[in-house]
């Protein structure tokens, strides 16, 4: 009965989306505002109804009903409880209930704190948000009910795939999808600002908090993501520029670039054109992503339920969504008129080029994803695009947008005197060098050009973000005047800050990781980086849905011991591979790292040690990246500034609705 | 007022190689060589660059030729089946290690374990183009007269290997 429930849920919430698609809009052509109010109901009401489906599914997760077709396939009552609600989305048709119930999260979100916004606009916003929800509804009902009910019902359900069986991946996809459906809140934004003709710094405005919030949870989903395979997969790498990780890697890219032209059309009314483009762009890339993961067109690991049939439906609803909003664009953009001008040397200049560089990495990462299937389709041949590549194009462009990550933040809008801004950076640019020529020219053991550059780049982000710093308290060096700076200001310096911790982190464990694979007894030891490794033996421990084979490695620093390693071999009780569960000591300088391989004769084992310098720092950057977002949104001063402005703006509104299109 | 149209083509081109991708799905659309020769090729041997591989040494046996690269991380996930094949199901893995590094892919063999006889080292990936290798990893499975009688794209996995290759290898070594 419960299942039904949900399954009815869903289609109710279909017919909401249908009048929130269309009632609204409606609406804001003609100016009737009853019409227009209709979008606020039909969100909160979606929302509801989304919830209970959610809520429908994962109560016939915990209470194992296997007679629903997709409970069956992913859970096990041996599975414990928190694996049984992660697996509500642990396969595709879960994933979509989770997406669309995160997109009646965000359009009631919208609903509830735009108030303040005039009512054409937010009509327009939720009605394309409807539009976006019918197509994910019509998706689930038609080719992916998550209810579909097995006849008979199986005794014992499949297992949960023992890969996403961590903590991590509970929460990884909850996050990136927050990212990747908050991207249409701009989109929705955007789109409405240009069907109702007025595409000035207002929409920026209001679109600026909802992407940055997007962008955080999309920043926590990646960082997540590469700190899950880091711990999961067993070999020690956090990223593999494979297909799944590059769809969401594409997204977060144009966010980025959203985000600081958002803060130029607001601030200085320039960029319009591209502030929309990049909006729309952010989305599509999401639905991309979503369309290369659901439909099998590339081969992945991460690809866990791919069918073609189901990927002609996403590729038809990409084409209606995307192509619609850029045909939208190309009937609007001539129309929009250019902002403030500025000068060749301005923070303007500097933003438009670490944006056109976030563009271009992200049409290279685009392009190295889709290579083979183009290359396929025009008979050029058969290739395949591997992790070297995407290194060495990353590495190409990406320090040129880190010296842009520097030079920016110290420029003046509009304007920028040469002379004012070398005497702000050569502190930080002289630094970098000297640490580059110290890194990099072979002084000492283990120097390389690659490492020098990494933290050539690193010192450069750090010192030139906090110079800008000492130039706020130019007038007043104290305390107070540090307080007293904007919180979006720190957000921003905090995010810079970062994606220089992260940069220090890729840097020295590229360069410095020390591996070593080998075959060992119980009470072998070996060294590793100076690190002695000894290995006690392995037993057998029963876990709750699986057997293990418990590793126990002490590590030793000259007599001391420094950590325990458990790394375990699992073989889940409805799989017959093994899966391998690393043993990791965390450290703020260094991970070690063990996994077990196969089991040798006499309980040796055959064995792979890691000591990875400064991994942590990689998400340390993450975190700190995501939490600088955090803290720009939490502006009170820019809280105000939306009331008083938007107050201000209100003499426009009903022009707005009433004639133009 | 043409160039606001360039992001419309650009996306509507991106799709049409969606589209068709996804009708020349790489795991279901056969390859054009199933039923032909292995292609002819020759080609250094990783461990040994004096010493070569070429097309008569797929002859012979039922074999599987596997394409395969350490950049590659779908690789990693089917190595370990197939080393279990090689220790336990007694079939013949020739390789081909596809637009690789000599020292990184004796590492991983060192490292992983290596069920291969033999394994030809393709640098520039030439003779994968005549293969037509789409990504790797790919598998081949030629007959005893060197004829492709399968070819698996994606790793090789436990359901893979009970489901369709034993089946056909089972019924290749049948066929006299």
């Amino acid at each position: 009965m419960i299942p039904e429930l949900g399954h009815f849920a869903l289609i109710l919430t279909l017919c909401l989306a249908l009048i929130q698609a269309t009632v609204p809009l409606a609406g804001a052509f003609r100016g009737n505002l009853a019409w227009m109010a209709v979008g606020r109901s039909t969100a909160f009401g979606q929302f509801v109804f989304l919830l209970l489906a959610f809520g429908c599914l994962t109560y016939a997760f915990v209470t194992s009903d296997f007679s629903v077709a997709y409970v069956a396939e992913n859970s096990n009552t041996r599975l414990p409880l928190i694996y049984r609600i992660s697996a509500v989305w642990g396969a595709h048709e879960g994933s979509l209930l989770l997406w669309v119930t995160l997109l009646g999260a965000w359009s009631a979100a919208v609903a509830a704190f735009s108030r303040s916004l005039p009512p054409a606009m937010v009509a327009r916003a939720l009605a394309v948000m409807g539009m976006v929800s019918i197509g994910f509804l019509l998706f689930m009902l038609l080719t992916s009910n998550p209810f579909e009910r097995l006849f008979p019902a199986p005794p014992e359900g499949r297992d949960l795939n023992p890969l996403l069986q961590d903590p991590g991946l509970a929460m990884h996809p909850p996050l990136l999808y927050m990212g990747y459906v908050g991207m249409s809140v701009a989109f929705s934004f955007a789109l409405s600002a240009m069907i109702g003709g007025k595409l000035d710094a207002a929409w920026a405005r209001w679109s600026r908090p909802w992407t940055t919030i997007a962008w955080v949870f999309l920043t926590l989903g990646i960082t997540l993501g590469s700190w899950w395979s880091y711990n999961e997969l067993g070999w020690g790498g956090w990223w593999f520029w494979d297909p799944v990780e590059n769809a969401s890697f594409m997204p977060w890219l144009a966010g980025t670039a959203l985000i600081h032209s958002l803060a130029v059309t607001e601030k200085r009314g320039a960029f319009k054109n591209w502030t929309v483009l990049l909006a729309l762009f952010a989305f599509s890339l999401s639905l991309l992503g979503t369309f290369l993961v659901r439909s099998g067109v590339l081969v992945s690991v991460h690809a866990f339920a791919t069918d073609p049939s189901r990927g002609i439906f996403i590729l038809v609803f990409l084409l209606i969504v995307v192509g619609s909003s850029l045909a939208v664009y190309a009937w609007r953009a001539p129309r929009i008129r250019g902002g403030g001008s500025f000068d060749l040397l301005s923070r303007e200049s500097f933003l438009l080029g670490g944006n056109v560089l976030l563009v271009v990495i992200a049409v290279l990462v685009l392009l190295g994803t889709l290579a083979p299937l183009i290359y396929d389709a025009l008979g050029w041949g058969k290739i395949s695009v591997g992790f070297p590549w995407f290194n060495r194009m990353f590495s190409i462009f990406s320090p040129l947008l880190f010296v842009l990550l520097g030079l920016a933040p110290n420029s003046r809008w509009k304007h920028m005197d040469g002379g004012q801004l070398l005497r702000r950076i050569w502190i930080a640019g002289a630094a970098a060098l000297i640490t580059g020529l110290i890194f990099g020219l072979p002084f000492f053991h283990g120097a390389s050009p690659l490492v020098g550059l990494g933290l050539a780049l690193a010192v450069w982000i750090t010192l030139a973000n906090l110079a800008t710093l000492l130039d706020r308290m130019k007038h007043k060096r104290s305390l107070g005047a540090l307080l007293r700076q904007p919180a979006s200001y720190y957000g921003m310096l905090l995010a810079h800050l970062g994606t220089a911790v992260a940069i220090v982190g890729v840097t020295l464990v590229s360069a410095y990781s020390v591996e070593k694979d080998l075959r060992m007894d119980p009470g072998d030891s070996t060294t590793l980086a100076g690190y002695r490794f000894e290995f006690e033996g392995a037993k057998p421990r029963p876990g709750p849905n699986y057997l293990a084979q418990h590793g126990i490695i002490r590590v030793y620093r000259g007599d001391r011991q420094v950590a325990v390693l458990e790394p375990e071999k699992r073989t889940y009780l409805s799989q017959t591979r093994p899966m391998t569960e690393a043993g990791i000591d965390v450290g703020f300088t260094r991970d070690l790292y063990a996994s077990l391989g196969e089991p040798l004769s006499k309980g040796a084992w055959s064995m792979r040690l890691y000591y990875k310098p400064f991994v942590r720092w990689i998400w340390g950057g993450g975190v700190f990246i995501a939490l600088g977002g955090l803290l720009a949104v939490a502006d009170r001063r820019y809280r105000m500034a939306v009331a008083r402005r938007t107050a201000a703006a209100g003499g426009g509104v009903l022009k707005t609705a009433g004639g133009k299109a | 007022m043409l160039r606001y149209l360039v992001p419309l083509v650009l996306f509507i081109v991106l799709a049409g190689f969606l589209w068709v991708g996804l009708h020349r799905d790489p795991r279901l659309v056969p390859s054009p060589l199933i039923g032909k020769p292995a292609p002819e090729f020759r080609l250094p041997l990783l461990k040994d660059p004096g010493r070569f591989m070429t097309t008569a040494d797929l002859k012979g046996k039922v074999t599987l030729f596997n394409v395969w690269a350490t950049w590659c991380v779908s690789c990693r996930q089917e190595h370990e089946v197939l080393v279990e094949l090689a220790r336990n199901a007694g079939v013949r893995i020739l390789g081909l290690d596809y637009k690789d590094s000599r020292p990184d892919a004796l590492a991983w063999l060192q490292r992983l374990g290596n069920p291969y006889v033999a394994i030809a080292f393709d640098a520039n990936g030439r003779v994968g183009i005549d293969w037509g290798v789409y990504g790797t990893p790919e598998t081949f499975v030629v007959d005893r007269h060197g004829i492709i009688r399968y070819k698996q794209i994606g790793p090789i996995t436990e359901q893979v290997w009970k489901d369709k290759l034993q089946p056909l290898i089972e019924k290749l070594r049948a066929e006299s």
